[in-house]
């Protein structure tokens, strides 16, 4: 069974200020490309800190790496990373007629990426 | 001589301390800032009063005399060359768009709706995609509105809804609402009580006295309910099953809104992103219309950019709408869902697209992006970004608020005026726009002219 999650992406400090040095950085690329998720859920799913993971749905794909947060932090279920290139790659065109694409609060399958990146 | 400005020479060289400058990083536009300005060097050394956002703005800031101010395709041209080419690509273009402007001054955001207009386009902003929905809640709601300053004086209930200004917007819990003494809170925080509601607890968690974890997606139901209490309305226990949130606490919350001097509800990106959407942002200005009956009660959206309000006000006052306005009949129309420039985008409709100081090829949905990679794209931007590097036209410009002079307007709608910390070689946006609006209308006039010559000449024949 494919293991689905809620994502929210949205602003982070470490976004905020390395985006000043240059959004096409390594270092702002790496920033929104880290997904947290709650330590439970990665335990259960067998991920260490910096993992890789793939996370997938109808629009599109992109390759993170993966984070632990408390479980008093973020709940079981849901996914947290910065805004940027990768939280783009997944997020549908369609506004429903306000202009706004739903950014948060949409659901990703999640895959383990074994073997070299 | 601007007496908040002052040079010193110093042991280590030229030193410029510039007093009251405002950082234009995020909506909170402190204008406060002190800066000091190496002059030999050419950077910002110190940035006092800054929030970790802010110092990286000014620190981060590299001053680049040697960056060409124009690429067509890729390669340098002159400023001349490259607005001539911009000036055709959007003549020529049957559905041109003009996006951005949220990081500019209201004077490059008057130019670039100035243009838009000539040229018959559509014209939107990033608040299309940031809080365009709570826009589209104030036309059918309204706005209990007010100043940070009034926040800050007056404000003994603070509650953040669906944001995170620990990591967003710093200085808004310092400068306007949490911490700050004012007339009528001398103690600052003790006169304050205050709520997050997220549905993560977020580095903002430990500013508040009441954290609200909400289910994801379930806001609406939170604001809704919150209302009923408000109104003194019975509610099943069962709430909590939606919300997330046991009767009682919301109970207590209510009471405590009904109860206060002044109450605030500022809201986040936590509710414009989400399911509900304009609805979200609707349901909380419905409860602080409601509660205006029993206290005074305020609600305000958190903005992110620096000049998004801006552009907001400056759209609103040239074409009686605040984004997503089309021009091509001639005069202006709005409408959110197709004139809002995802929807452009990944539906085709656009052959042209004039971008300034925003980087949707970074952060639109991907099938925006990909029809952005398909047709000409002019941008302007004070950095090299994912949108400059596809862009046909890219005009580098000199940073607002650092090296360029203007107005912006802070997240309540005040406006600020901004003090330059050093000379820029590169052009402002307010250059590069109003040189290209000056030959647009030349192109166009001409294009009339010649229209008219073959209109006479068909006559003639007859």
């Amino acid at each position: 069974m494919p293991e689905i999650m809620l994502l929210i992406a949205g602003r982070t400090s470490d976004q905020g200020t390395s985006l000043n040095r240059g959004k096409l950085k390594e270092e702002y690329l790496q920033v929104t490309s880290t997904v947290e998720m709650n330590e439970d859920d990665m335990a259960r799913l067998g991920l260490q800190a910096g993992d890789r993971i793939r996370l997938s749905n109808d629009t599109g794909e992109t390759t993170v790496t993966c984070q632990p947060r408390k479980r008093t932090d973020l709940p079981a279920g849901m996914l947290f990373m910065a805004y940027g290139p990768s939280s783009s790659q997944l997020m549908a065109s369609d506004t429903a007629g306000t202009g706004m694409p739903i950014s948060k609060n949409f659901t990703v399958q999640i895959e383990k990426i074994t073997g070299a990146a | 001589m601007d007496d908040k400005v002052k040079t010193a020479e110093t042991s280590s060289g030229h030193v410029k301390v510039v007093e009251n400058a405002t950082c234009t990083f995020c909506g909170c536009v402190c204008d406060d800032m002190v800066l000091t300005v190496d002059l030999d060097q050419k950077k910002i050394t110190k940035a006092k009063n800054a929030c970790v956002l802010g110092r990286a703005w000014f620190a981060e800031h590299v001053h680049e005399d040697n960056v060409p101010p124009a690429l067509l395709d890729g390669q340098p041209v002159s400023v001349e060359a490259a607005i001539e080419e911009a000036a055709r690509i959007l003549v020529e273009a049957r559905f041109p768009i003009t996006y951005g402007l949220s990081d500019t001054t209201c004077e490059a955001q008057r130019e670039a709706v100035a243009i838009t207009d000539m040229i018959r386009g559509n014209l939107d902003t990033t608040t299309s995609v940031c809080h365009g929905p709570s826009g589209l809640a104030f036309q059918g709601i309204g706005e209990s509105t007010m100043t940070l300053g009034e926040v800050k004086n007056r404000a003994d209930l603070v509650i953040y809804w669906g944001g995170n200004p620990a990591e967003s917007h710093p200085r808004h819990f310092t400068r306007y609402a949490v911490t700050p003494k004012g007339m009528f809170t001398p103690n600052g925080k003790k006169d304050r009580y205050v709520v997050l509601v997220d549905v993560r607890r977020t580095p903002s968690a430990p500013v508040a006295d009441l954290f609200l974890q909400v289910k994801p997606g379930h806001d609406f139901e939170l604001a809704w309910a919150l209302r009923a209490l408000v109104r003194g309305r019975r509610l099943d226990p069962g709430i909590e099953e939606a919300t997330g949130i046991p009767l009682a606490t919301l109970t207590d919350l209510a009471a405590r809104m009904k109860s206060c001097r002044y109450g605030v509800l500022f809201f986040g990106m936590g509710l414009t992103m989400t399911r509900g959407r304009h609805f979200n942002s609707g349901a909380v200005l419905a409860l602080a219309t409601d509660l205006n009956e029993y206290t005074h009660f305020v609600a305000k959206p958190v903005r992110g950019h620096g000049n998004v309000t801006g552009a907001d006000n400056v759209v609103s006052w040239q074409t009686g709408f605040p984004f997503g306005v089309n021009f091509s009949r001639g005069f202006p129309r709005f409408n959110p869902g197709e004139f809002t420039t995802v929807d452009t985008l990944s539906r085709g409709d656009a052959d042209a697209a004039l971008i300034v100081a925003s980087d949707p090829a970074a952060n639109f949905p991907k099938a925006a992006i990909e029809h952005l990679g398909r047709i000409p794209v002019i941008s302007l931007d004070a950095k090299e970004t994912a949108t400059s590097r596809l862009a046909r036209v890219a005009f580098r410009t000199a940073t607002y608020g650092i090296s360029v002079a203007g107005t912006v307007y802070r997240m309540d709608d005040v406006p600020i005026t901004l003090r330059t910390a050093f000379e820029s070689k590169l052009p402002s946006d307010e250059d590069i726009l109003t040189a290209l609006r000056t030959r647009i209308k030349a192109l166009l006039l001409a294009r009339g002219q010649a229209a008219k010559s073959r209109s006479a000449a068909t006559r003639t024949a007859a």
